[in-house]
């Protein structure tokens, strides 16, 4: 079976959920990897992009209580906070001198903060940063102003499209199964919902990008369908980017009695996902979550993208992701071209804006 | 398979694909370990003064004898530590310390000495530059000095001290500290005495990849004569808080090097992954690099004193993490005999 797969990989072939299923009890780590790798290497050749960007958290409070949140939390809890739409303009004006080309803005279902101030926030933030792109709330979010303001997901997406929205980010997927929603994320769009949010946007022309959180309480078999499901997706509309896989953090989250993924299994998700998404150009290793060291090896493994010099990231830090919290430029240029690739400095469509050629492979 | 040279390794190591070096790498592996098993041992590290007059700049952990924070462990609080690690099943301890000016072979013995009279433990402690130490403070040899250890219970040394054993390097990061002739005679004299040892090395600091093979050239020449060394160790240097400072080595090059030490070793039956220094993360990923071990659980200080709790807990996730990988955790003595299997 494993040399049919191969086989099927090496001539273009797509992948079947037996396939896929199959491969998931495979242990042979260095077969998944070189067979990623060599898929990587046809998307995207020895180009391996980073993006520029900062995030913003708008508020932390949240109506959903998701059981692996570590985020969200009431308005009463300790360290609960909303940023004011001047904060949020101050906040972007510390990072914009800094070179970013990207604000990343993703936030909790705050209880009543109106949907207005959400396009106040993008509008103003548009206004006073007009080369700087917005990428802004998830689907689940964008479901929740649907919701919160009684207008359709067309509308939502029409209305903040032109206050200067530029793409989605792919977060708020988890994993599609009811199943594992009903017991970890219940309060929140449901699957079907977060793939209708991502269908109408990339019909408005949006550009967003999909994600999965692994390793809490869902089966292989359940990831498989999740990545099935978006591969399904992009064959209709092509407007997911990139994918993104996120390893499960349990710290701090209400499923702290689990254990996080191993590396192994971290490598083994990101290799499946890539054999697998076979419509996808780009496969993007977070480092903040996997850690640096393990994020140099995804390259090899089939990823092509690692998450940028991200200045501040609230979301996984207060799940006791234990990484540091930036790496400036140089760092990251020199931890890609020492496996071989050639870093590429990204803006969020994926427009090239600098190919860094020069510089040697191997440290001294 | 003909024995690898310097020139070709260094080729594997900048050029070759990492999946076949990782594949070449298992493939030696696997020659030498049929059973499939990937070992761990139990044990705990005691460092018993902090205070050292060598100053290496690589080192993190050294103090001066005035220093506030400057200690020495007394008998009574060594047989206390080993004493926790004894009941938490630990089967080795490894007391290291600083090269302290005031502490000589009586210290030594009079510890060894306590700790076999009441516990059943193995005592894999003292490296080369702490052997050397005590000979001088004793103005005797080193050969007089070993056999003196032996006969207080020290039953085989640990690799530590070696850094790269190359004198252009240790000139820059520990210019005052053994030669690496020094070390090489002292492990030699050792083994020639019956001591088996590990050898380690330290990466990522100042030395060329040339470097890093002559290190291991010099180790496989040694043990061609004396078959001394049970296990390699290779260890990346942790800039945080030295005097040295800069960047550590990445994982792709601790993994290429990890994978071309298990070829370039052919005479080494142990080639060790490091959870302790690594992370449990790269210390799995480096069962596909080559590696047959992970070293210690490593009860530190505050795992001990927080119970058994992370101890088991530690002892689970190296399970786990063997276990994923398809391979059969095991956990073993100082010697390398298997002890328990874990399927
Ligand atoms: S995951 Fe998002 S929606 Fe769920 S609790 Fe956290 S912030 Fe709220
Ligand atoms: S001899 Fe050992 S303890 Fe002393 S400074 Fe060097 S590495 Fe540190």
């Amino acid at each position: 079976m494993l040399h049919i797969i191969e086989a099927k990989i090496l001539n273009g072939q797509r992948l079947t959920r037996e396939d896929a299923l199959f491969l998931t009890g495979c242990n042979d780590l260095l077969f998944l990897g070189r067979l990623a790798r060599e898929v990587k290497r046809r998307k995207t050749g020895s180009f391996v992009y980073f993006n520029v960007n900062r995030h913003l958290n708008l508020t932390n409070i949240c109506v959903s209580n998701c059981r692996f949140c570590a985020f969200g939390r009431d308005r009463d809890k300790n360290g609960a906070y909303v940023m004011s739409v001047e904060e949020a303009l101050r906040t972007a004006r510390t990072a914009v001198p800094e070179g970013i080309t990207e604000l990343h803005i993703v936030s909790a279902l705050h209880p009543d903060l109106p949907f207005e101030y959400y396009c106040e926030v993008i509008a103003r933030l548009h206004a006073a940063y007009p080369e700087v792109h917005l990428q802004a709330f998830t689907a689940v979010e964008i479901d929740y102003f649907a919701k919160i303001s009684g207008k359709s997901i067309r509308d939502v997406l029409n209305i903040l499209i032109k206050a200067g929205l530029g793409s989605l980010p792919g977060g708020g997927a988890e994993i599609f199964s009811s199943r594992v929603r009903k017991e970890t994320c219940p309060n929140k769009a449901s699957g079907e919902r977060w793939l209708e949010v991502m269908q109408t946007a990339h019909e408005l022309g949006l550009k967003t990008n999909a994600t999965m959180l692994y390793g809490h309480l869902e089966t292989w078999e359940e990831r498989i369908d999740h990545l099935l499901r978006l591969r399904e997706l992009q064959d209709r509309t092509g407007g997911f980017q990139s994918f993104i896989p996120l390893p499960f953090h349990p710290e701090n989250t209400a499923l702290s009695h689990l254990k996080r993924t191993t590396a192994a299994e971290d490598l083994k998700v990101l290799t499946i996902a890539r054999l697998l998404l076979d419509n996808f150009d780009h496969v993007k290793a977070f480092w903040i979550m996997l850690g640096l060291p393990l994020a140099q090896l995804t390259l090899e493994f089939g990823a092509d993208d690692l998450d940028g010099t991200v200045v501040e990231e609230k979301i996984t830090h207060a799940a006791g992701a234990k990484t540091s919290e930036g790496i400036t430029k140089d760092e990251l240029l020199s931890l890609i071209r020492e496996m071989g690739c050639i870093p590429v400095e990204r803006d969020t469509l994926y427009n090239v804006l600098k190919v860094y050629e020069e510089g040697n492979k191997h440290e001294a | 398979m003909p024995r690898l040279t310097k020139d070709h390794a260094l080729e594997l190591l900048c050029s070759e694909d990492i999946y076949s070096l990782a594949q070449q790498a298992c493939k030696g592996r696997d020659k030498l370990h049929p059973g499939n098993h990937i070992t761990f041992v139990i044990d705990r590290n005691i460092n018993y003064t902090n205070v050292c007059q060598v100053q290496c700049k690589f080192c993190a952990f050294y103090r001066d004898e005035n220093n506030s924070d400057a200690y020495v462990l007394s008998v009574e609080e060594i047989l206390s530590k080993v004493e926790e690690a004894v009941e938490m099943g630990a089967t080795q301890v490894m007391l290291q310390g600083g090269l302290h000016p005031k502490l000589g072979l009586d210290y030594y013995t009079a510890v060894f000495q306590a700790i076999k009279q009441y516990y059943p433990v193995v005592i894999h402690s003292l490296s080369p530059p702490e052997i050397k130490h005590i000979a001088a403070q004793e103005n005797i040899s080193i050969k007089e000095t070993v056999m003196e250890l032996k006969k207080a219970g020290l039953d085989s040394l640990p690799g530590g001290g070696a850094e790269v054993l190359v004198d252009r390097v240790r000139q820059l990061i520990s210019p005052q500290k053994i030669s690496s002739q020094e070390w090489l005679d002292i492990m030699e004299t050792a083994h020639n005495m019956g001591l088996k040892s590990t050898a380690t090395m330290m990466i990522g600091s100042q030395e060329t990849l040339l470097e890093r093979l002559e290190h291991l050239e010099k180790i496989r020449a040694l043990q061609d004569r004396t078959g001394g060394f049970r296990a390699f160790i290779p260890w990346t240097f942790q800039p945080h808080n030295t005097v040295l400072g800069g960047k550590k080595a990445s994982s792709a090059s601790y993994l290429r090097f990890l994978a071309v030490s298990r070829l370039f070793l052919d005479n080494f039956r142990t080639v060790q992954g490091s959870w302790v220094t690594q992370g449990p993360g790269m210390g799995q990923i480096s069962i596909y690099f080559g590696a047959d071990d992970l070293g210690s659980l490593m009860l530190e200080e505050n795992v001990v004193k927080a119970a058994g709790v992370s101890y088991n807990m530690a002892r689970d996730k190296m399970i786990r993490i063997i276990k994923e990988t398809g391979k059969i955790p095991a956990l073993r003595d100082t010697s390398y005999n298997i002890l328990k299997v874990y399927r």
